[in-house]
């Protein structure tokens, strides 16, 4: 039987999704349910003078109406955030309440007010349109660097100078000093900008108490349910855990945004116990817009100090990160981190420093989007090596060879200690840079962005070379950081008595096909057939405990976790096998399913192995019945990926507009199981980032207002904007997962928008412009050309 | 106000009651349960929504339940026959078109329609054609495919009547 690991094994999961049979959280429909429908501020700061809600409740089909009043009465608390960031004093992080509805005072557009609850959601929105809401309007702030100017509107009285906190990495005065030293210094000032994450199935939610045996069911369309059922159990309804069960269906996308324990969870788990009866709440897209986590949006003053030779010999980073008005699970940990600690790049530089202003505004909470501080990291070093490029007259691929930590495996070499804290396990920068430039057909392609020029054709290159931390990762050591959850992973192999096997993993699919790529490592390690083997997740009755997905960590993580159950099972196989085969363990080996005397033909299959430990009558004195096995698995480092992207550009100068020629990306991410699925992760990444790079933003007006709140202000990318995608891959196994899996998700987002920012300046470089910022679309490339 | 509407879905005829306000998404997912037609805007933007009616792909956010009375309307559920997939469903799993799965039967009744409309799409056609359908898993790459597998599958079976 050939091995399983490293084939393009079409998906499992795939049959009921292309016939609609897929399951999500909006599709279900309990019997008696009801339907929620929020009331949420139209104000980004202002007071709620008077909640009138007569009108609504006496209306026919109206179940219930709560306002924050009711909630504060219950006496529930927030949902808490999940990471302790203090300032650099020593100062505890400013940590304001997040109430499921507000009482007294509305801190973004969107804030939950009121809940109407109905038989019907047409009801339930007519129904919200007879509430009367007096506001007395506030001023308001959303620019994080306006917000920490004196006399800036205050966000929470608790935080003065609407910090949250300040926080710092890496050697200042040694940052300091080698930026004066240096030869030139390249400083670029930008905005990375908020972005939404527009996870194509909007957030839902059901509530479902069962009085009989006090049960509380929440179905929701999260990323990690078992996290969820813990903060919303110990923190916000002070409910008891074993009586709360988590279901994450089929969830449509999620990209960090689900990630997320959400006001709305609670909130229906808390009516549906009210009422006696289920709750279902579906978001609009428009309230998407206004209340999924956010990411990104930093403002950031970045320098780059280089040598005469064009050796970096600093890099120094001032950020401000917007948090918006409240903390959201894991926000705090993404501007400093999952951004500070990945400011050593590729490269060599001998001395970091970072310093991230944490910032309240009257906005959406920010919190991790696809890549999470990584792709804010990477910004910073590639726009600014690249930059760095231009104005030393040095070619950015060959300053980027220059100044590449040299090659090392993680096993005979030790791992490379960076100067920002992290430990990279593995790597090959240089194989990774060079074959994406063979792919481009670099030297070729000078010659012809040179013959294009004469004929009045702007083409443009541009470089990103990343890494990324993922497989998120030691429970102490994020646990010394501030995180407050433990981030291992756990997994159960139940071999069934015919020899099929169940897997229980706390990792959770919404897209990247954990039920095919799971099931292969399975199937490959016990010699048995896919079709043999069931993944089972997203329900915290049937999976023990999980950490959810995010961080590129399932395959690292969770993987790792069925790696470890997958011995034990071997291991107590081989004791029964002995047995039946009257050999001693030693003598056995274990391949293509079954156990073999070593030498001899004497073996025994796995099936029969799975029936005897259930059937137990001819059975090794002493040993257990069943094939039945938990793990928790916690990793010793986080796994580093690493890659190059290389963007070909060709700008009109006449209408700014940037078209897309080609997108060539090399990633090493470690051993791979399905290239396939691999490949479509690097896919979806890389667009996003290319939105990024060219069309998304989030726009605040200055009363609060998120002017860009719908698919018509919100550009996303579309199949004509994009081309096909050239691929590949180079491996360097991680060192310290059973595995060698280093993660894929995250990748392709977090290498691609500097490449193509980098690209639209090279196309441009006849016309010395230093920057523009993000997203590059035709209007701002055209005022940066013709100077309006 | 109420309507009586008669509409044949994937071949089954239907009596129904509707609020004239109700729209066809709303009414195949929660009258008809046929929750394959997903919802993922309110802009008529995201394209999750596509059915065919009477032979044409529509977004079935922007048409109301009352519009369809006398029509025939194909979604997802309805697509394959006999067990064996259609093969613009063949090619999206084949070519690994889809990740999440929640655009997907979107993406899919629109690339139905294209291919009726046009055996031989060219990438740019197939770009252009599915630009009113949003996925956010795959970047596209894969959906282009899935919808030429289908286009070749498709054109060797005509060759082959």
């Amino acid at each position: 039987m050939c091995s399983l690991i490293g084939q393009p094994v079409k998906r499992v999961e795939d049959r009921r999704f292309i016939t609609g049979k897929g399951r999500y959280t909006d599709d279900i429909v309990l019997p008696n349910m009801t339907y929620a429908y929020i009331i949420r501020s139209p104000y980004a700061h202002a007071k709620i003078l008077k909640i009138d809600v007569s009108k609504a409740i006496a209306m026919e089909g109206v179940v219930a109406v709560y306002t924050g009043e009711d909630i504060a009465k219950a006496g529930i608390n927030g949902v808490p955030c999940g990471w302790q960031v203090n300032f650099n004093t020593g100062e505890t992080m400013k940590e304001p309440p997040h109430p499921l509805l507000v009482k007294d005072k509305v801190l973004h557009v969107g804030d939950s007010v009121a809940v109407v609850i109905a038989e019907t959601r047409e009801i339930s929105v007519d129904a919200s349109e007879m509430i009367e809401i007096d506001y007395e309007e506030l001023p308001c702030v959303t620019d994080p660097l306006k917000a920490i100017q004196k006399g800036a509107p205050l966000v929470h009285d608790i935080a003065p100078e609407n910090k949250c906190f300040v926080w710092e990495l890496g050697d200042r005065q040694k940052t300091d000093d080698h930026i004066a030293k240096a030869h030139h210094v390249t400083t670029l000032e930008f905005i990375n900008q908020r972005m939404i994450p527009n996870a194509i199935e909007p957030r839902a939610a059901i509530g479902d108490y069962d009085a009989t045996n006090e049960k509380h069911t929440l179905y929701t369309s999260s990323q990690n349910p078992h996290l969820i059922r813990l903060l919303m159990c110990a923190f916000v309804l002070g409910l008891p855990e074993h009586k709360v069960r988590v279901v994450a269906p089929d969830v449509g996308g999620g990209f960090g945004s689900k990630i997320f324990h959400y006001t709305e969870e609670a909130l229906v788990t808390w009516a549906s116990r009210q009422l006696g009866r289920p709750v279902k709440w579906t978001a609009e897209r428009s309230e998407s817009f206004i209340t999924d986590a956010h990411g990104r949006d930093h403002v950031t003053k970045a320098e780059m100090g280089f040598d005469k030779d064009g050796m970096i010999v600093a890099l120094r980073v001032r950020t401000a990160a917007n948090l918006g008005a409240y903390l959201s699970t894991f926000s705090t940990a993404v501007p400093t981190y999952l951004h500070g600690t990945l400011l050593q790049g590729l490269y060599t530089t001998p001395a970091i420093h970072v310093e991230v202003n944490g910032v309240f505004t009257h906005t959406n909470a920010v919190d991790a989007y696809r890549g999470a501080g990584r792709p804010e990291a990477t910004y910073v070093l590639e726009r600014l090596v690249e930059t760095g490029a231009r104005e030393l007259g040095i070619d950015p691929a060959e300053l980027r060879f220059k100044n590449f930590i040299p090659p090392f495996d993680g096993v005979t070499q030790p791992g490379y200690q960076t100067q920002v804290a992290l430990q990279y396990d593995s790597g090959n920068y240089h194989a990774v840079l060079e074959r994406a430039l063979e792919m481009i057909d670099y030297k070729n392609f000078r010659k012809e962005q040179a013959e294009a020029r004469k004929q009045g054709k702007f083409l443009g290159i541009g470089f990103s070379t990343y890494i990324e931390a993922c497989g998120i990762a030691p429970s102490a050591v994020v646990g010394s950081l501030g995180a407050r959850a433990g981030l291992f992973e756990s997994a159960q192999v139940r071999i069934q008595p015919t020899g099929k096997v169940s897997v229980y993993t706390g990792s959770h699919s919404h897209g990247q096909g954990h039920e095919t790529t799971f099931a292969q490592v399975v199937a490959d390690k016990f010699g048995i057939s896919m079709n043999d083997v069931e993944i089972v997740h997203g329900d915290s009755d049937s999976v023990a405990f999980g950490m959810g997905t995010y961080g590129s960590r399932s395959l690292a993580v969770g993987g790792s976790a069925i790696v470890k159950s997958i011995e034990k099972v071997l291991q107590k196989g081989a004791k029964i096998a002995a047995h039946k085969l009257e050999a001693a363990e030693a003598d056995l080996e274990f391949a293509n399913g079954k156990w073999t005397v070593k030498g001899t033909d004497k073996s025994i299959g796995f099936a029969d192995i799975a029936l005897t430990a259930y059937v137990p009558h001819d059975y090794p004195q002493g040993l257990e019945p069943g094939l039945d096995f938990s793990s928790f698995y916690d990793p010793t480092n986080f796994t580093y990926p690493y890659g190059a992207h290389i963007a070909v550009v060709e700008v009109d100068v006449e209408t700014g507009k940037t078209t897309l020629k080609r997108f060539v990306a090399c990633d090493d991410v470690g051993n791979v199981i399905n290239p396939m699925i691999v490949d479509g992760q690097i896919h979806g990444g890389v667009v996003q980032g290319i939105g990024q790079a060219l069309f998304e933003e989030a726009v605040y007006d200055d009363h609060g207002q998120l002017i860009t709140g719908s698919y018509m202000d919100y550009t996303m990318p579309r199949a004509d904007d994009i081309p096909m995608f050239e691929v590949d891959r180079k491996v360097t196994p991680c060192p310290h997962n059973p595995l060698g899996v280093k993660g894929a998700g995250e990748a392709g987002t977090i290498g691609s928008a500097p490449a193509v920012v980098n690209a639209v300046l090279d196309a441009l470089s006849s016309f010395n412009i230093k920057d523009i910022n993000m997203p590059l679309t035709p209007q701002k490339v055209w005022k940066a050309i013709h100077g309006k | 106000m109420n309507l009586s509407i008669q509409v044949e879905v994937n071949g089954k005829k239907h009596k129904s009651n509707v609020e004239a306000r109700q729209l066809l998404v709303y009414y195949l997912r929660d009258q008809l349960r046929l929750t394959g037609t997903h919802i993922g805007c309110d802009t008529s933007s995201c394209g999750s929504c596509t059915v065919i009616v009477d032979g044409k792909a529509i977004k079935s956010c922007t048409m109301l339940a009352a519009q369809v009375d006398g029509s025939s309307i194909k979604t997802i559920e309805g697509l394959a026959g006999n067990g064996e997939m259609h093969p613009v469903q063949e090619g999206f799993r084949e070519e690994h078109g889809l990740q999440c799965g929640f655009c997907t039967p979107g993406m899919i009744m629109t690339a139905v329609d294209l291919l009726e409309r046009n055996p031989t799409p060219t990438e740019m056609d197939i770009r252009h054609a599915l630009e009113g359908n949003f996925c956010r898993c795959t970047g596209y790459h894969n959906i282009v495919k899935a919808v030429q597998y289908a286009a070749d599958k498709m054109g060797k079976e005509v060759a082959h009547v």
